[in-house]
């Protein structure tokens, strides 16, 4: 179905600052293989990611969204992942309905402390992409936002 | 506020087959505050949606805008200039919104990204639960401040149906509490319950949406005309 | 004995106003047109009940016309009590529909709200409730005693003459609020009540004292709802889903008793022992029932089980039926 010979998935990891992020520089510095085709995004919580970024990244390119954050119980803001969690499972739903799959989109929990984990659910999650394959989005079509009247609306 | 929430993908995709350019135009009052018309859910729909298309095969050009009141025309006037290129307006406005929009530009396809639910407001984060169905004639002033109408399913006005369950819940769905338990209980507490006991006559619901389609005019308010004879 | 005139003249007031113990049954009518149904019914309940009640689509379920089967009732010589909810009619419909049953013969009225629509098959219906219950019995009194229709328009020629009943649920909650929902139906212009299924015989007790103390007893006759178990599956099954059903324990452990020592792979025999103990509780409850102070009668509801009521009636020394003069 899609050609799978030197497929690299392209995968985001939207990392929080105060753990994954520093996880995954654990695995790096302590040589804990993760794939290179991986690319981390860091931002100050989990609960800033919303489903527009998720959305946007996949018509961007990627074909796997990972959301990395504390792990439960130990938010930097209390329960940004948990949200973080919650919407990460209604992009998922809604990736069914656009026609690509859920699973494209995964949450996971860890500690900085935890880089040989960080590497471990990063190649189980680029495992799952690569059997899934390409998303088959060849190139985000042309779209813009037309400009406000006046002032910005939020 | 009046809440809305989105139309499954599924529907949107179906009302844009065919067409290859759409603008997307949400609205800044009520539906961005119950996040279904907002910047932000204009964003993610248009995206959904666009890659949906894509994938099938008949790509979508959607881009995106959004309005402070897509209800009032001096809202929407300067659209105008910009529609021309569009097959069609998805609208993440109410159904006032979409309306307002098909009036002011007749020429353009408005389609409804929205389902219009109902008047109320939040209970709790991410609950919204319907207060007020605009019956035109207010009876909260005999029901201890709840309103039977938008939330007994019966629409009764003289107390409850015998299908109270146990702790107060409505028996057509045991999450919704019974608007008359409610009631009771809040007329109780302000020892007025005797109160109840006034038959409510038969309401008058010719200022419902039963009286055909409503209209407000204030003199005070309109433009004033100069009158010619003088 | 009683002086005032007869509102209706229907054998269930005439029953009541001789200060009998009146017995009222159920038909429900079916899903098709088939009359037979009806005729079959109402023969294993004509002569041991004074009227009986047909059922207005009862939970939402499309049936055929309660008016129409009354009729046929009717004619087999069976008084018919029309249940009309609120459901599915607006009071155009309500006041068209009673005089054409007035002018049928037909006099007894129940006035229900009507189960949600949800629970029948057509749940995307759209509902009515114009009126409540309240307004519709105030609105079927105001036609009968001062011959207006709801708008205040004069019916020339006089109002249809109606024995107006109405429903009462006396353990749903607000629990607090249940007598005085009765005395409000009294005071709307109820002639009689016949309430939701009781087995709850100490609570019933205390609510028709509430009922008494408040003296909805003396303008409206209130007769007990009643109905025989099948099994204690059944009654458990009430006891939990139907709200403000309260079925005590030690009738759900007779039905149990009534069926131990039977083999289960014996099912006609556990049903037959299941059931006859069903009707020997519900006969028991009409005898307790009969010594409640301001009840006025029983109200048997048998629903497709309508063979039941013979041995009830006949066993709670109910039968003959009293005759009254017309």
């Amino acid at each position: 179905m899609k050609e799978i010979s030197n497929y690299e998935p392209q995968i985001i990891a939207f990392c929080c600052m105060h753990c994954a992020y520093a996880a995954a520089d654990l695995a790096g510095s302590s040589r804990f293989a993760y794939p290179s085709s991986l690319k981390i995004v860091a931002i100050p919580c989990t609960g800033r990611t919303d489903m527009g970024h998720i959305l946007k990244t996949f018509e961007d390119g990627a074909d796997g969204v990972l959301v990395a954050g504390c792990l439960e119980g130990r938010c930097h803001f209390q329960t940004g992942n948990l949200y973080a969690r919650q919407r990460v499972e209604h992009v998922a739903e809604l990736l069914d309905q656009i026609g690509l799959e859920g699973e494209r989109a995964r949450m996971i929990n860890i500690s900085a402390g935890m880089g040989a984990k960080f590497a471990e659910l990063a190649n189980e999650f680029a495992k799952t992409i690569s059997a899934l394959g390409p998303t088959g989005l060849k190139k985000k079509p042309a779209s813009r936002e037309l400009p406000l009247p006046s002032g910005k609306i939020e | 506020m009046i809440v809305a929430d989105q139309k499954p993908i599924e529907d949107i995709r179906k009302m844009l087959k065919g067409k290859k350019k759409v603008l997307a135009i949400g609205c800044g009052t009520c539906v961005a505050v119950c996040f279904a018309g907002g910047k932000r859910e204009v964003g993610v729909l248009s995206s959904a949606v666009r890659m949906a298309t894509e994938l099938e095969g008949e790509p979508v050009q959607i881009d995106e805008t959004i309005v402070q009141r897509q209800c009032e025309k001096e809202f929407i006037e300067h659209l105008g200039d910009q529609l021309g290129e569009y097959d069609a307006v998805l609208s993440l406005g109410c159904g006032v919104g979409v309306q307002t929009l098909a009036d002011q530009f007749p020429g353009t396809r408005i389609l409804p990204g929205l389902n219009t639910k109902f008047m109320g407001g939040p209970t709790e984060q991410g609950v919204w639960e319907e207060r007020c169905q605009g019956c035109g004639n207010c009876l909260l002033e005999y029901t201890g401040g709840i309103c039977p109408i938008s939330r007994c399913a019966k629409q009764l006005m003289n107390g409850p149906c015998g299908g109270t369950d146990e702790g107060g819940r409505c028996e057509v769905d045991p999450d919704t509490p019974c608007a008359w338990f409610n009631i009771w209980e809040r007329m109780d507490a302000l020892d007025i319950q005797d109160q109840l006991m006034e038959i409510q006559p038969p309401k008058d619901w010719s200022t419902s949406r039963d009286g055909g389609r409503r209209k407000i005019v204030r003199k005070d308010l309109q433009k004033p005309k100069l009158d010619e004879g003088s | 004995m009683n002086q005032t005139p007869l509102k209706s003249n229907s054998r269930l007031e005439r029953i009541l106003a001789a200060g009998q113990f009146a017995v009222t049954g159920e038909i429900g009518p079916p899903k098709s047109h088939d009359a037979g149904v009806i005729r079959e019914k109402c023969s294993q309940l004509k002569t041991y009940v004074d009227a009986a009640n047909i059922t207005d689509n009862q939970t939402g379920i499309v049936r055929m016309s309660s008016i129409a089967a009354g009729i046929l009732i009717r004619n087999e010589g069976l008084e018919p009590v029309i249940q009309m909810t609120c459901r599915d009619r607006n009071r155009l419909a309500m006041q068209s529909d009673i005089l054409g049953a007035a002018a049928h013969g037909i006099k007894n009225i129940l006035c229900l709200s009507g189960d949600h629509q949800s629970f029948g098959n057509h749940p995307g219906a759209k509902n009515v409730h114009d009126l409540d219950s309240m307004q519709l019995i105030r609105m079927f009194q105001e036609m009968r005693d001062n011959s207006q229709f709801q708008c205040g328009e004069e019916i020339k020629g006089g109002g249809p003459p109606l024995f107006i009943g109405a429903a009462a649920n006396p353990f749903a909650d607000p629990v607090a609020l249940r007598p005085l929902r009765l005395k409000k139906k009294a005071v709307a212009g109820a002639d009689f009540i016949q309430t939701q299924l009781i087995y709850d015989m100490d609570r019933f007790r205390e609510y028709m004292k509430k009922a008494v103390d408040l003296g909805v007893t003396e303008s409206v006759s209130v007769l007990a709802g009643v109905g025989p178990l099948k099994a204690a599956g059944m009654a458990r099954y009430m006891r939990n889903n139907v709200p403000g059903m309260s079925v005590p324990d030690h009738i759900i452990e007779r039905m149990e008793g009534a069926v131990k020592g039977i083999s289960n792979d014996d099912k006609k025999a556990r049903m037959q022992a299941s059931r006859a103990e069903g009707i020997r509780i519900c006969i028991e409850q009409i005898e307790e029932i009969k010594e409640i102070e301001g009840i006025a009668g029983v109200h048997i509801m048998a629903i497709e089980w309508e063979a039941a009521v013979k041995p009830i009636v006949e066993g709670a020394g109910l039968y003959p039926r009293p005759e009254v003069e017309n």
